[in-house]
């Protein structure tokens, strides 16, 4: 028995010392094990007195339990260490980047003709579509632009033939809305329309989004107040709006808009040639001529139309500084947006 | 239109600044796009007098001048090569400045001592003229200060008019406006009768009175051409961009530019007979005063004598007619042409005058008479003579009606959205000319002769609420009844499209539609494309009948930009003439080229191949729920590779294409990189169908796998179609995993791996239940593609 504090600090000193699990089992066995070197003493209390034997094998039973704790102990140990070793071994460079395909995107015009679709279809305009090659009379005519009209000067017009053009807005999609369509109508008209025009801020083909909108009660004040909020909503800025009186043959009264520059902030800059104000829409009440072309009657329903160019708003929205780039489809531009 | 703001405000003069002018009449419609100072700044500048110019000593170029500034005789070398003994010139002194901080100092030139500056007018910033000194009149008093002898103290206003507003082509009607906008009034000049001093009449006779209802002459006899127009005369044409030719020219443009009138003054003794305003015989021919010759038509409407056509009415005077310095007599004419049916009469010819700008947009039919004498009294202050009495011949049943326009209170209200005061009306639309008188639901109103925008109520609406300021008309809100409208499910929006190519990758474009006609023959041999009759360039000639050449070569401007892949897409329309006219289709088109994936530390620089491409589309046709109902055909098309080309339909309708681009093309567009592309209707993407549940069922599925050998030539596509015929209602999926050519395999044949699934709803399948099918499908794919079973 006086071996019995030797053999457990024998022990303890194995165990710690154990460097991985299998080594620190040969130690469990050699010690705890049916034939270990502790079990033996406990079998030996055997040849002690009646008297002896309990504190004795009390004795033994304390180192035992402490050597089985600290097995214990040192196995979760070495157990973490190599779960912590297989894990080190696993590390990965998190900073990599991400495999796979990059993505693309939406032209910008595209971008912005969904904003505005979005805003309009919000307080009920459809979105409707019409060609682009386009028959004189929905481009001219049915608009109150009889032919040699002054107005016509206005649109540098493609032709295809004496009564074929390329569509130079998009009204007519409004004109043939009506023809179809009893009011109310609300309506927006986005898409390409082209004029015969290509220098640093003319490409002969752009964008529009028009709209239209006719009901028993519609008035110049609604007007302001659709055309107001849409700008404030697109531009997500308080600008300061301005209607100026102008002239289309389609619309009477007709308003030129135009905002506070969102350049300098109405300071007056390059952009807006000194004049803080940014000429960014026309717009008016219908003319009753352009009603009655299409069989509503102007006693009955009024109605406003609005049109705008797609990328002048673009531009002013995002910074772009020239007009040109919306159609060279150069990746460096396109991965903007 | 540009005008002086002196000249303006000699007819109305309101208590605003230069700025609030500007501000108010663009407010009025009548847009102001610049204002800027009739000349530069500069000071001490006089007007100095050249006493004599001797050559310099020692340079060929230069002169020495003695030059009188008013106090005393000055030394001043000068290089201008009109600078002559008796000229009048701007004299910069020493201690002045000239525009751009250029301040005249005491100077030697090539040794000779310079105290001064004789100056051009663009030195000082009237014109762009510097061909040489600006010569001042002979009556210049020598010493004024320059500024106060031309009144420099000046501003022009450039005023960007709409061609409903010809009334404000003259100061009489931005004086009117200006009236109106400050409430103040306006001095009109005195346009007197002139008295006759002739008895003598030339004849004048309307031919075609629709066109021209009103025409109005005189001669003058006795005059002095060589005699210049005065320098107030002089100054405010150029300062509205006129220049001075001679006292004839200048005084019909000063009236045009006055009252709005244009006219035209022939030399008399050069006209025969009597004036005819005719219609042009066909093939007629006339010499302009421009120096062109035109040929006329019968619908061009000409100022004749009895021998020949000497103006081309309303646009241009005629060369042998023309003023010049041996011209003794005048004959002046003032006309009014019918707007609309002067129309487009210069532009047929090319032209843009005055003259025809004035008249296409409407001259006051009052005014003729009025013209003639104003410019028959400034002619003789001038040039002197004598006049006749004025022929004035009119139609009067051609002349423009000005029926009575009403206005109704009520009307106001609904479409401007406020109540008006009735004071305000008729103070607005009186100051404007008309004739108001109230009725019981508002007004009558009567509409001046120089008002070509005037017809009906809205246009008083309009003046209305331009006069009274858009910006005070109040803002509403629309009212509508919020009503759901239909919205069809099954048709999926283009938004959806877009953002799903976007997440494979691709670039949206946006490219022109119309192309050049030799790229698109590379596609479209067959079809003649909707051609420009006044394209932009000639390789945007032609409408695009297919969206691949536009997309193309962006991709190739890409790829020359050294961008190594590119992927882009377009929607659009694509216009293709066809027997029952012409199509406008909208179309999706996509091309790819460069690496199958993004550069990266974990890809290789695999190229992109026609699978590539095939699997994109059918990732966006999938979106409509029936990708079975799509099929690919191995096709030919031009343009396109004629092995990896393929046609494709839904539902046995044909709806587009998709291929290799052609190596040929790609040669002949110095194209190197391999480009796929397709494009296909977007109705045909657009139509999805409605999800449709299907019970899951609870039991496990069992699976067969066959691999098999066969032609190369057989279509996969055939074979899956057959085996799903055939391989029975168990069939849940099935899955081509495997197609192997090379070691191993005849070089003729392929190797096809199938997966066959089956599962059922009721029961768990057996062996039993799966092999005959399996079997049958063994059959059929040895009898019909003689195919051999691999183990």
């Amino acid at each position: 028995m006086e071996n019995l504090e030797a053999l457990g600090n024998e022990a303890k000193t194995a165990i710690a010392a154990a460097e991985d699990v299998q080594a620190l089992e040969q130690l469990r066995v050699e010690y705890l094990g049916k034939k270990g070197q502790l079990t033996a003493l406990l079998k030996g209390l055997g040849k002690l007195s009646a008297e002896e034997r309990p504190a004795a094998g009390a004795k033994i039973n304390v180192v035992k339990q402490a050597l089985q704790e600290l097995i214990g102990a040192r196995k979760a140990e070495l157990e973490s260490a190599a779960v912590g070793a297989k894990l080190a071994q696993e590390t990965i460079d998190v900073t990599l980047p991400g495999r796979g395909q990059s993505t693309g995107g939406i032209h910008p015009v595209t971008r912005t003709m969904e904003r505005m679709e979005d805003f309009f279809g919000a307080i009920g305009f459809e979105v409707v579509e019409g060609p682009e090659v386009e028959d004189d009379y929905h481009n001219f005519e049915a608009l109150n632009i009889p032919a040699h009209h002054p107005a016509r000067a206005m649109h540098d017009t493609f032709y295809v033939d004496e009564h074929t053009v390329l569509r130079t807005h998009t009204s007519p999609v409004q004109v043939r809305t009506m023809e179809t369509q009893e009011p109310p109508i609300r309506v927006i008209c986005p898409g390409r329309v082209y004029r015969c025009d290509s220098d640093l801020t003319h490409t002969p083909m752009f964008h529009q989004v028009e709209g239209l909108l006719i009901d028993e009660q519609s008035s110049f004040a609604d007007l302001k107040g659709v055309i107001e909020q849409f700008l404030q909503v697109f531009f997500e800025k308080d600008l300061a709006v301005r209607f100026r009186p102008s002239y289309f043959p389609f619309t009477e009264p007709s308003a030129e808009v135009d905002i506070q520059c969102v350049n300098c902030g109405g300071e007056g800059c390059r952009v807006c040639s000194k004049t803080g104000w940014l000429e960014i829409m026309g717009c008016g009440m219908v003319h009753p001529r352009v009603l009655e072309f299409s069989n509503i009657d102007p006693e009955k329903y009024s109605g406003f139309a609005f049109g705008m160019g797609v990328e002048r708003l673009a531009m002013l929205r995002y910074g772009v500084n020239d007009l040109r780039l919306f159609f060279d489809n150069d990746l460096r531009f396109l991965e903007q947006f | 239109m540009i005008i002086s703001e002196q000249w303006l405000r000699e007819w109305v003069d309101p208590a605003v600044d230069t700025q609030t002018l500007g501000q108010q009449l663009t407010m009025a419609g009548l847009e102001i796009e610049s204002i800027d100072p009739v000349a530069g700044a500069f000071t001490g500048v006089v007007v100095g007098e050249i006493v004599s110019a001797e050559p310099h000593p020692d340079a060929d170029k230069l002169r020495v001048c003695q030059v009188n500034s008013g106090s005393e005789t000055l030394q001043i070398v000068c290089g201008a090569p009109n600078a002559r003994a008796g000229l009048k010139a701007p004299l910069a002194t020493v201690g002045g400045e000239l525009p751009g901080d250029f301040k005249i100092k005491q100077a030697r030139l090539r040794g000779v001592e310079s105290n001064g500056m004789l100056c051009a007018e663009q030195e000082l910033g009237l014109s762009e003229a510097n061909e040489g000194l600006m010569e001042l009149a002979q009556d210049a008093p020598v010493g004024a200060d320059l500024r106060d002898y031309l009144g420099l103290d000046d501003q022009v206003l450039e005023i960007g008019l709409t061609p409903n507003r010809a009334d404000c082509l003259g100061v009489r009607g931005i004086a009117r406006e200006v009236g109106l906008l400050n409430d103040c009034s306006v001095t009109e000049v005195t346009c007197d009768p002139v008295q006759s001093a002739l008895d003598e009449i030339f004849p004048i006779e309307i031919k075609a009175p629709a066109r021209c209802p009103h025409f109005t002459g005189r001669i003058l006899r006795n005059v002095d051409v060589s005699r210049p127009s005065p320098l107030w005369m002089q100054e405010k044409l150029r300062r509205c961009g006129l220049r001075s030719i001679d006292a004839v020219v200048d005084v019909t443009n000063y009236v045009m530019l006055e009252l709005g009138q244009p006219m035209h003054a022939f030399d008399f003794d050069k006209l025969v007979g009597g004036i005819v305003v005719r219609e042009a015989e066909q093939g007629e021919k006339l010499a302009l005063l421009d120096g062109s010759e035109v040929e006329l038509g019968t619908d061009n409407l000409v100022i004749a004598d009895h021998e020949k056509a000497v103006a081309l009415a309303g646009i241009m005077g005629g060369e042998h007619s023309a003023v010049s310095d041996q011209t003794k007599n005048l004959f002046l004419e003032v006309a009014f042409f019918t707007p609309h049916l002067i129309a487009g009469q210069a532009r047929g010819f090319g032209m843009h005058t005055d003259a025809s700008h004035r008249f296409e947009r409407g001259v006051d039919f009052e005014l003729q008479v009025k013209a003639l004498e104003r410019a028959t009294q400034l002619l003789i202050d001038i040039v002197g003579g004598e006049a006749g009495p004025i022929n004035e011949q009119t139609a009067a049943s051609e002349m423009p009606a000005r029926p009575d326009v009403s206005l109704r209170a009520d009307r106001i209200r609904k479409l401007l959205g406020f109540e008006l005061d009735s004071k305000e009306v008729e103070r607005i639309l009186g100051g404007l000319g008309l004739g108001v008188t109230a009725t019981d639901a508002g007004w009558t109103c009567s509409v001046p002769s120089w008002r070509f925008d005037i017809a009906i109520e809205v246009d008083l609406l309009e003046e209305l609420a331009r006069v009274y300021g858009y910006n005070r008309l109040p803002v509403s809100h629309v009212h509508a009844d919020l009503v759901i409208p239909a919205r069809d499910e099954q048709q999926l929006s283009q938004r959806s499209v877009r953002r799903h190519l976007a997440a494979r990758g691709y670039r949206e474009a946006i490219t022109y539609s119309f192309v050049d006609p030799k790229l698109q023959a590379q596609f479209d041999p067959g079809v003649t494309p909707v051609a420009l009759t006044n394209p932009i360039s000639a390789d945007m000639a032609v409408m695009r009948t297919s969206l691949l050449p536009g997309l193309i070569s962006a991709a190739q401007r890409n790829v020359n930009r050294q961008q190594p892949r590119v992927r882009l897409f377009e929607t659009g329309l694509r216009f293709v003439p066809t027997r029952d006219g012409l199509e406008q289709t909208p179309t999706l088109a996509m091309i790819v080229t460069g690496a199958r994936s993004p550069e990266s530390w974990d890809s290789d620089d695999t190229g992109v191949d026609f699978y590539d491409l095939k699997g994109d589309l059918e990732s966006v046709l999938t979106l409509t729920r029936d990708l079975d109902g799509f099929a690919f055909h191995a096709a030919q098309r031009d343009g396109l590779h004629p092995g990896q080309s393929a046609r494709i339909t839904r539902k046995g309708q044909t709806v587009g294409y998709i291929g290799a681009l052609h190596p040929v093309v790609a040669a002949q567009l110095d194209f190197a990189a391999t480009l796929y592309a397709c494009e296909v209707d977007l109705s045909a993407v657009l139509a999805g169908e409605l999800p449709e549940f299907a019970e899951l069922s609870k039991f496990p599925e069992i699976r067969r796998d066959l691999a098999f050998i066969v032609d190369k030539e057989v279509a996969v596509a055939d074979i899956m179609g057959e085996v799903r015929s055939v391989a029975g209602a168990y069939l849940s999926d099935l899955t081509l995993f495997d197609v192997y050519t090379g070691k191993g395999i005849d070089p003729k044949r392929k190797s096809l791996a199938l997966g066959l699934t089956f599962r059922d709803h009721s029961r768990t399948l057996g062996d039993e239940d799966v092999n005959p099918t399996v079997g049958q499908v063994i059959d059929l794919l040895e009898k019909n593609y003689n195919a051999e079973l691999r183990s």
